[in-house]
């Protein structure tokens, strides 16, 4: 469970994971009656339209929003950089 | 549906429908209001009329927006406390559309936060009630939208499906409701949930007015990849179905379905029969996995879509942090609703090494013959019938403790959803209680517009 959390970047409190834990054992105990299928020889749908790639010209185009606008909605911001505590 | 005109003013149009927000505000419908913006608005179309100016096919109709649309008009919450303080700087694609057409904002819509839920509970700013009975809950994950069209503070509401958050809502509250063909309608500057089913749609009461609404919003977009040639053309009057011929899915009449939902679905197809549709009882053994299947696609979507909010460049960033990592994790950890946390991991679960295999492909693959099913049975009908729901809406809190118990309600919808297919909800009936139900037909690819027209001829039928 911890790990999973890791890999969501969400932290779990010690009384939050048993509860968790039973949600989501149920959900895995339901979505494995998948096995009950015969899918062998089955290709994938990943997109239901079989949609290729959609090509455009690589073109440079004016954006709706301001370097300004997106810059204002940082929460920290200085010199026309997002700023995020130290790293190192 | 009333359109502004030389005899119609916009401003009371708008006023109306905010005196009728404030009426029902008990129902907890909207997440913020847009009043003073509405109003100028409308005082612009107006003056454009009064000068003998052309309007819009929309104008100055009142709309409530689902709060997952960006635009400029309010925050755009997503009703999660992650968002809640976002401005966009961008609109959505389906929202410039309806306002070039005169459609005017009076408010943002409640939601399931990220519109993760059957039920609106799951928002961060409380849950709506329903429209029939304030006891229950509204659906949704659009509950807002369906309640403000339900109970008529607007004529129609813009809402997002992705497994059902339109067709339920409007189930539960006895409105249309219409999850269009997937890239009917661009999904730019909506806030993504599972990007292969992400649908836009609208709820309204009369078949026409989804079509209207609807016709203006779909077409092609270069700034979403997904969308289609605009086919959304059609007088529906126009529209014919090719075999007229009806296929009622028996798998969804049997266990677990509420006696009183199976009985008003039979009947309205009793009413398409009157109408000369043949209707023919067939089994889809494989819709018995679709939920399955939609929930470890769905969440492996989400956990992707969600990963964005990291707490640097928008939105929340939490106050108790020492390091980059408490950036991401405590944000994320303070703005998230459970349901959202739930979501995102399982979906980081479904595509773990080790187990993407076994469940994410598996899930795929089973997607394929779920589609392949559906293309058999488009072979002999022109749409199929089947409930909404399994129930009409529960009481407040009645399924909040058991996630599954609440993904259970989405057995009938999200099938289609996996298949790109357009489907309807159509309000069918009442229960004895006075709950209403929704009827769902369901179509092949780009056939919005034959469910819709179909859904006309028994409402013309029952106008006579």
């Amino acid at each position: 469970m911890l790990h999973l959390a890791e890999l969501s970047r969400l932290s779990i409190s010690e009384e939050e994971i048993e509860p968790l834990k039973k949600d989501l054992d149920s959900i895995v105990s339901y979505i494995s009656q998948l096995n009950e299928l015969n899918t062998d020889g089955v290709e994938p749908t990943y997109q239901c339209f079989d949609m290729q790639n959609v090509w455009r010209e690589d073109e440079i185009q004016e954006f709706e929003a301001k370097r300004e606008d997106l810059l204002a909605l940082a929460p920290e911001s200085e010199d026309n950089q997002i700023k995020v505590p130290k790293v190192l | 549906m009333k359109i502004a005109d030389k005899n119609t003013k916009a401003v009371d149009l708008v006023k109306a429908a905010l005196a009728k927000a404030e009426e029902y505000k008990d129902y907890n419908v909207f997440i913020s209001m847009n009043a003073e913006a509405a109003l100028a608005k409308a005082a612009e179309i107006d003056e454009k009329i009064a000068k003998g100016e052309k309007v819009g096919k929309l104008a100055g109709v009142p709309y409530a927006l689902k709060d997952n649309y960006s635009s400029h008009d309010g925050n755009t919450t997503a009703a999660a406390h992650i968002l809640d303080s976002y401005h966009s700087p961008i609109t959505a694609t389906a929202v410039a559309k309806i306002e070039a057409e005169g459609a005017i904002m009076i408010g943002r819509a409640n939601l399931d936060a990220f519109a993760h839920g059957g039920s609106t509970e799951n928002s961060y700013f409380g849950p709506t009630k329903n429209s029939a009975d304030d006891t229950r809950v509204a659906g949704g994950s659009s509950g807002g939208s369906a309640v403000a069209t339900a109970l008529d503070i607007v004529e129609f509401a813009l809402g997002s499906d992705t497994g059902g958050s339109i067709r339920q809502p409007a189930s539960f509250n006895g409105v249309y409701g219409i999850k269009p063909t997937y890239g009917a309608v661009s999904r730019y500057g909506v806030v993504a949930m599972a990007s292969s089913t992400d649908t836009m749609g609208c709820f309204a009461k009369k078949a026409e007015d989804v079509d209207l609404v609807m016709s203006i919003m779909a077409g092609q977009d270069a700034k979403d990849s997904t969308t289609l040639p605009d086919y959304w053309t059609k007088n529906l009057d126009e529209v014919k179905p090719a075999k007229k011929k009806i296929g009622l899915i028996r798998d969804c009449f049997g266990d677990g379905i509420d006696p009183e939902v199976a009985k008003i679905v039979r009947e309205y197809g009793d009413k398409l029969k009157a109408q000369g549709f043949e209707i023919e009882e067939f089994d889809m053994p494989i819709l018995k996995y679709g939920l399955a299947i939609y929930y470890v696609v769905q969440p492996a979507e989400v956990a992707s879509n969600l990963s964005r909010y990291d707490g640097v460049r928008y939105a929340l960033r939490s106050k108790d942090v020492k390091s980059l990592d408490d950036v991401f994790v405590n944000s994320r950890n303070e703005g998230f609703m459970k349901e959202n946390k739930r979501r995102i991991m399982i979906g980081n679960f479904v595509l773990s090494s080790g187990f993407y295999d076994a469940y994410y492909l598996k899930a795929q693959k089973a997607r394929t013959l779920l589609i392949n099913a559906y293309n058999e049975a488009f072979e002999k009908y022109d749409a199929l019938l089947c409930p909404v729901a399994p129930t009409p809406a529960f009481k407040l809190g009645e399924k909040t403790s058991d996630p599954l118990t609440m993904y259970l309600e989405d057995a009938m919808t999200v099938p289609a959803s996996m298949a790109g297919l357009p489907a309807l909800s159509v309000p069918a009936g009442e229960t004895e209680a006075g709950l209403p139900v929704g009827a769902q037909l369901i179509g092949r690819a780009q056939s919005d517009q034959l469910l819709l027209s179909i859904a006309k001829q028994i409402e013309d039928s029952e106008a006579k």
